[in-house]
């Protein structure tokens, strides 16, 4: 499970209001080597929730990225590339997403959101 | 990669090894498949280097096909946990990399216009009346750049009538008209292969 899926899927359980983002419970975690694409990842900026990838990224251990960043960083070369290792390359493979609103675990083996 | 190499490795796949009627499960068959994905990227560019979304993703075909064609990110859905297990399997075996959730379409709730292309091939609405608009409504509103899906083309009027007024889709289009052979898997089938017409169709959606 990668956190390009976790920026996207929100906790839909009858009667939760609020299920985004999951909270990341990381009991493994990996990072696979992606080649890189500049391009992509300046196209899929603007549609990522910031803040949601921060803070599961740091539950999986990474603590590159920065609290808060605007468009302005993707001229930086160096911002592009933990960007890159955040996005496509960790990967949980143990552990579990954890609704914010009623705390109910859904083990990332598969995410269940029904 | 080339389109017969795709074919090929979509034949090997494991599919569904106990059916289920009720949630139509039949796989896209390996040279219907490859065609799909091939087209969607060689005439549309909709895949390679795209957030691709598999909806009822079964054992992952579509969404394996899309990753083969190095799709960035591929994403499965399926609301039977037994398939997403084959499809991981699938998916260790060719060696790429797809996440998978267990999710009825009606519920998903995705956030945000991160995908760009839904591939599908959804139950028919034979089972249940209206499954298949059901995918088509919730593709058409996650996708950015383009849906693909597959149809009876009995259905046709009905399918553009309801992707241009009601689902807000800007374009739908048939891109070929196949016949496709369901396997006997079900007792009220009494010939041995039941052959129907199909529609391949691309809707854009109202984004773009
Ligand atoms: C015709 S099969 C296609 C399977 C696979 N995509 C393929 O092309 O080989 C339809 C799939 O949709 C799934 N499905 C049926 N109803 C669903 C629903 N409401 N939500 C999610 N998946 C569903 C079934 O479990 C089945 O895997």
């Amino acid at each position: 499970m990668r956190l390009l899926t976790h920026n996207m899927q929100a906790c839909n359980i009858k009667g939760v209001t609020n299920g985004f983002p999951f909270r990341v419970e990381a009991e493994e975690v990996m990072e696979k080597q992606v080649d890189f694409n500049a391009d992509f990842l300046r196209n899929l900026f603007p549609k990522i929730e910031w803040k949601a990838l921060v803070e599961a990224s740091r539950a999986m251990g990474y603590h590159e990225l920065p609290d808060e960043a605007d468009s302005s960083l993707l001229d930086s070369d160096d911002f592009l590339q933990k960007f890159h290792r955040a996005l496509p390359q960790l990967h949980l493979e143990e552990g579990a997403f954890v609704c914010p609103e009623t705390g109910r675990k859904f083990p990332t083996a598969l995410i269940k959101c029904i | 990669m080339k389109l017969k190499q795709l074919e090929a490795l979509l034949g090997n796949l494991q599919q569904f090894s106990n059916p289920k009627v009720e949630l139509e499960q039949y796989p896209t068959g390996p040279h219907i498949a490859s065609r799909m994905l091939f087209t969607a990227e060689n005439s549309f560019g909709d895949v390679s280097g795209k957030v691709v979304a598999d909806f009822g993703c079964g054992c992952g075909t579509l969404g394996l096909a899309s990753a083969l064609l190095d799709a960035q990110h591929v994403i499965g859905v399926d609301v039977d946990p037994e398939s997403l297990e084959i499809a991981s399997e699938n998916a260790e075996d060719l060696e790429v990399d797809i996440d998978l959730l267990q999710c009825d379409i009606k519920n998903l709730g995705w956030t945000g216009q991160i995908v760009d292309t839904v591939v599908m091939n959804p139950p028919f609405g034979t089972r249940r009346k209206g499954a298949d608009m059901d995918f088509l409504f919730v593709a058409l509103q996650v996708a950015s750049q383009a849906v693909y899906s597959l149809h009876k083309t009995t259905t046709r009027e009905h399918i553009k009538r309801s992707a241009l007024r009601d689902f807000g889709a800007c374009s739908a289009e048939v891109i070929c008209e196949l016949r496709y052979d369901l396997p006997q898997l079900y007792k009220f089938h009494k010939k041995k292969e039941v052959d129907i017409a199909v529609d391949l169709w691309r809707f854009v959606p109202r984004t773009n």
